[in-house]
């Protein structure tokens, strides 16, 4: 529905590097359901990229993203990874692919009968490592993610945080370039949750590693994507820099996600307590969005004088996606019609974004 | 060593403890190396499996069923011309093991399907997302992940295995239920029951205790 639109840095946009995962009209129908899992999926995520699908339960993100390595395998629809189409893989060929796929899982899935080091080491094993090689590999990967100490240590003996860590190390053990996180965050508490996705987004870094995840949180979105898309009933309704999703959402479920993390919808009741227009007044609710070169403007007060307008703020909040600030603001503006009119104008003409709100009282 | 029992008695009951130790021994260790495998076929071709099969798990679970649905004691005379052709005889402790092991199989592939199923299925995927050939998944993920749960079922089978054995001297098997039958019940010798009782409580007993001890040490990590 929503068109894909990625930043001019990003290099698949500018068709120079073929993207590291390219989904092409991915369709999952389980027996008994009453609807598609996946119901036509297409996306591209570009190397060294993080790429996050954001959904409610039930909207198709896991079945998605084990469709990715195919755990999963759609009934229709293609799966390409570094150029290789997986979809077309064997057995055998498939093993070998998602060796250089990691995957990192919601509840860890770590092995209670391997300590932590056993744990890094086992696929390694699987592919046939020989022992030293692991346990190099495995000495490498522990201080990586901060689990030096706890090389002999069993799952059972480790926080949630820990165990993730392991997970990720596992994950990266055979040097993938590939990262898939299944809802990595979702089982821990708010402040691991930060430190996760602190290590995710260092060793995205410095590993260059190309990441997707799924997540129904859009804090975890915002602290790591680079793009995002949105998933509702098995279908993408909206993608795009996650900038330009946070700012400017447009499907009422995306709004609904920003919500949660930027809260720029107005609060109960706000609405109810302003005063009614007077004779001859019009009475308009704006969003405003500042972001760009006329953020630090005093764009309020100058509309008010300019348009002889009053403006009362309902809600605003400042904040900031991959270090670019934004501000957004709802505003109550009263005034002549014409006046509204045309300080609507004026903001948009100084690269503001301005929408109108619907006047829903509540 | 028991004053109320003669020299002679305290003899049988030694070979008859002995008698219970091979035959409980013997079918148990047949039971595990049979039991397994089925368990693992019977787990793998489950639906929602690893090679789901519904032409081999029906068939497989209904086998499984009928030798276990079937009371022992039928059992046993029930398979008499299968176990001459396997023991050469239908008589003896030896000839005991063959309807106590084909008994405790079928028991234990149960009990060993119910330890795999405990395995989080999150785990196996995660093996599968790390390019995990089946085998691997069955060598490296399933079977020690099950193993507290597979120790216990293994224990569970001993103890039941030591109640079948006294069923054993229908066949001539021997062993302390026999002893117990033929000295203490139609001999009108209670002390001789009331030992036989005795061992088999602290035989149990020891089985059990060893068992949850080793599980629990697994467990623990």
């Amino acid at each position: 529905m929503m068109l894909d639109q990625p930043g001019p840095d990003l290099p698949v946009a500018a068709g120079r590097v073929p993207p590291a995962i390219r989904l092409t009209g991915l369709r999952r129908h389980f027996r008994g359901a009453p609807a598609p899992a996946l119901d036509g999926i297409s996306l591209e995520v570009a190397p060294g990229e993080v790429f996050g699908v954001i959904g409610r339960s039930g909207a198709g993100k896991s079945t998605l993203i084990r469709c990715v390595n195919l755990l999963e395998r759609p009934d229709a629809g293609r799966v390409e990874v570094l150029g290789g189409d997986l979809t077309a893989e064997g057995e055998a060929g498939l093993r070998t692919a998602r060796r250089g796929i990691g995957m990192v899982f919601q509840h860890f899935n770590l092995l209670a009968s391997r300590t932590v080091a056993g744990n890094i080491a086992f696929p390694l094993e699987v592919a046939g490592v020989p022992r030293a090689e692991r346990e190099a590999r495995v000495a490498e990967l522990l201080p990586l993610v901060g689990l030096a100490e706890k090389r002999d240590a069993w799952p059972a003996q480790l926080s949630g945080g820990q165990k993730q860590r392991v997970g990720i190390a596992r994950a990266l053990a055979s040097a993938p370039s590939i990262l898939l996180c299944d809802e990595a965050t979702s089982a821990l508490d708010p402040e691991t949750t930060t430190e996760i996705l602190g290590l995710l987004a260092d060793l995205r870094s410095r590993l260059r590693l190309t990441v997707l995840l799924i997540t129904h949180e859009m804090a975890v979105v915002k602290a790591l994507c680079d793009r995002v898309a949105v998933l509702e009933a098995g279908r993408v309704i909206e993608q795009g820099p996650v900038f330009d999703v946070f700012t400017r959402p447009r499907a009422a479920t995306t709004r609904r996600f920003v919500a949660e993390v930027i809260g720029h919808d107005v609060p109960p009741g706000t609405l109810a307590a302003l005063p009614a227009p007077g004779p001859g007044e019009a009475r308009r609710l704006l969003r405003v969005l500042f972001a760009g070169p006329h953020s630090t403007r005093a764009v309020v007060s100058e509309a008010s004088r300019r348009f002889a307008l009053d403006l009362n703020i309902v809600a605003g909040r400042i904040d900031a996606i991959g270090a670019r600030p934004f501000g957004i603001m709802a505003l109550a503006a009263y005034g002549v019609p014409e006046a509204v009119e045309a300080a609507i104008l004026w903001m948009r003409g100084l690269g503001l974004t301005v929408d109108e709100l619907a006047w829903e009282e509540g | 060593m028991l004053p109320w029992l003669t020299p002679m008695l305290e003899d049988l009951l030694v070979e008859a403890a002995l008698e219970t130790l091979v035959m409980v021994g013997g079918a148990a260790a047949i039971a595990v190396l049979f039991g397994l495998p089925l368990a693992l076929l019977l787990h793998a071709t489950a639906p929602g499996g690893l090679a789901p099969s519904a032409a081999l798990n029906r068939p497989l679970g209904l086998v499984v069923n009928a030798v276990r649905s079937t009371p022992f004691i039928i059992l046993m005379v029930a398979i008499v011309p299968f176990t001459r052709l396997v023991a050469g005889t239908s008589i003896g402790t030896g000839a005991a093991i063959v309807p106590l092991a084909l008994a405790a199989t079928a028991f234990i592939a149960r009990l060993f399907e119910n330890a795999l199923r405990e395995v989080d299925r999150g785990v196996v995927e995660a093996a599968r997302a790390m390019g995990a050939s089946r085998l691997q998944i069955v060598l490296k993920v399933l079977v020690p992940e099950a193993l507290p749960g597979l120790l216990a079922a293994i224990t569970v089978t001993l103890v039941s295995l030591v109640g079948y054995s006294a069923m054993a001297g229908a066949v001539g098997g021997g062993g302390l239920g026999d002893l117990g039958i033929r000295f203490g019940y139609q001999r009108f010798m209670p002390e001789v029951m009331a030992t036989v009782v005795l061992i088999l409580i602290l035989f149990v007993q020891g089985l059990q205790s060893l068992g949850d001890w080793l599980v629990r040490r697994l467990r623990r990590r």
